[in-house]
């Protein structure tokens, strides 16, 4: 009884896994769906949206698309718009990003003395967005005792559920 | 478990599938369309300047000023139940010696659905800085002027569309030192 729990149990993150290592994999990011964190693109996004990112070679940076990019030596992804760009012929490109309600454009955040963005630096290009789903995670986050209560009610309920 | 928490239960995981239904109704109706509009882009006025470039890296840089008209009727193929705004941009491309692309977007503009769609813009001045990396503006043949769009919807891809309709202007030879604009 309990052995065939375990195994269900097992069955489901193996399973979850899967589809989110193959997401990985077709969309060529490691981070193919992001929260929205910030207000910086309102009233595009605002917080706890979702975002779909894909993060093709072939899928050259443009001015106006919506990237999602970390600076180097810090964690949190950031979603903003592409404001210039300069590509040399053998395919290097450094750019420039903007939130659409900041007023001025992100050399603020980047690294000190850091002033375009690289390749490297980015996660991938927002393609799809659905509203609002991602703000169980932004709860998750600020509240870590909402965390906490929901972890123990789903174990409580599958020790619990008689099947 | 007693009723109330059942039918409650049952109540909830039925208007999430309805909620889940809808949205991606939104998506499949709309994922497909094309969303191209002709545009009228009209440049009335370039000047170029040669200076320090203060909004980055400190090395002196070809500025551009561009004074341009803009009109454009986008309503009627774009705007649809599934679009929350369109993020409007305007971009110059051109090549320089020493970078084979360069894009930089001037003005920009988010129209909320809703607002009145019909865009006839007289003598604009950019919004942002012209600023090329390095000396290629001068003499540029070839700077086109593009008006495209981002379309934002309430649930679904997010297309980038360039309207039908650009324009291609010379760059002048020399640097204007006055300090006009």
């Amino acid at each position: 009884m309990l052995y065939y729990q375990v195994l269900n149990f097992g069955m489901i993150v193996s399973s979850a896994l899967m589809i989110w290592k193959g997401l990985m994999v077709v969309t060529g990011s490691e981070s193919p769906i992001v929260v929205v964190l910030s207000g910086s693109m309102e009233p595009a996004f605002h917080r706890g949206d979702l975002l779909f990112l894909t993060n093709r070679v072939e899928d050259p940076i443009r001015v106006g698309e919506i990237v999602v990019f970390r600076i180097e030596g810090r964690e949190i992804p950031i979603v903003h718009r592409v404001l210039k760009i300069h590509e040399k012929e053998n395919g290097d490109i450094k750019f420039l990003t903007k939130g659409d309600n900041n007023a001025v454009d992100d050399r603020g955040l980047y690294k000190q003395g850091q002033h375009w963005l690289e390749k490297k630096d980015v996660v991938g290009r927002a393609r799809g967005f659905v509203p609002y789903i991602g703000i169980v995670t932004i709860l998750m986050n600020d509240y870590p005792k909402f965390k906490y209560a929901v972890l123990f009610m789903l174990g409580l309920f599958v020790l619990v559920h008689r099947e | 478990m007693n009723t109330v928490l059942s039918r409650a239960n049952s109540l909830f995981a039925f208007s999430l599938s309805v909620m889940a239904a809808l949205t991606f109704g939104c998506f499949i109706t709309t994922a497909f369309k094309d969303r191209r509009v002709p545009v009228d882009i009209h440049v009335s006025k370039v000047m170029l300047k040669n200076v320090d470039d203060f909004t980055g890296p400190r090395e002196r840089s070809d500025l551009g000023f561009i004074t341009f008209d803009l009109s454009a009727d986008i309503l009627p193929p774009i705007f649809d139940w599934n679009v929350k705004q369109l993020f409007l941009y305007l971009s110059a491309e051109y090549a320089t010696k020493s970078n084979s692309l360069n894009q930089v977007v001037l003005w920009d503009k988010i129209v909320l659905r809703g607002e009145n769609t019909k865009l006839n813009l007289r003598d604009m001045k950019s919004k942002y800085f012209f600023f090329d990396d390095g000396n290629g503006l001068r003499a540029n043949r070839n700077v086109t002027l593009t008006l495209s769009w981002n379309v934002v919807p309430n649930a679904g891809i997010l297309p980038l569309v360039a309207g039908s309709g650009h324009v291609s202007i010379p760059f002048p030879e020399t640097y204007e030192t006055t300090k006009s604009y």
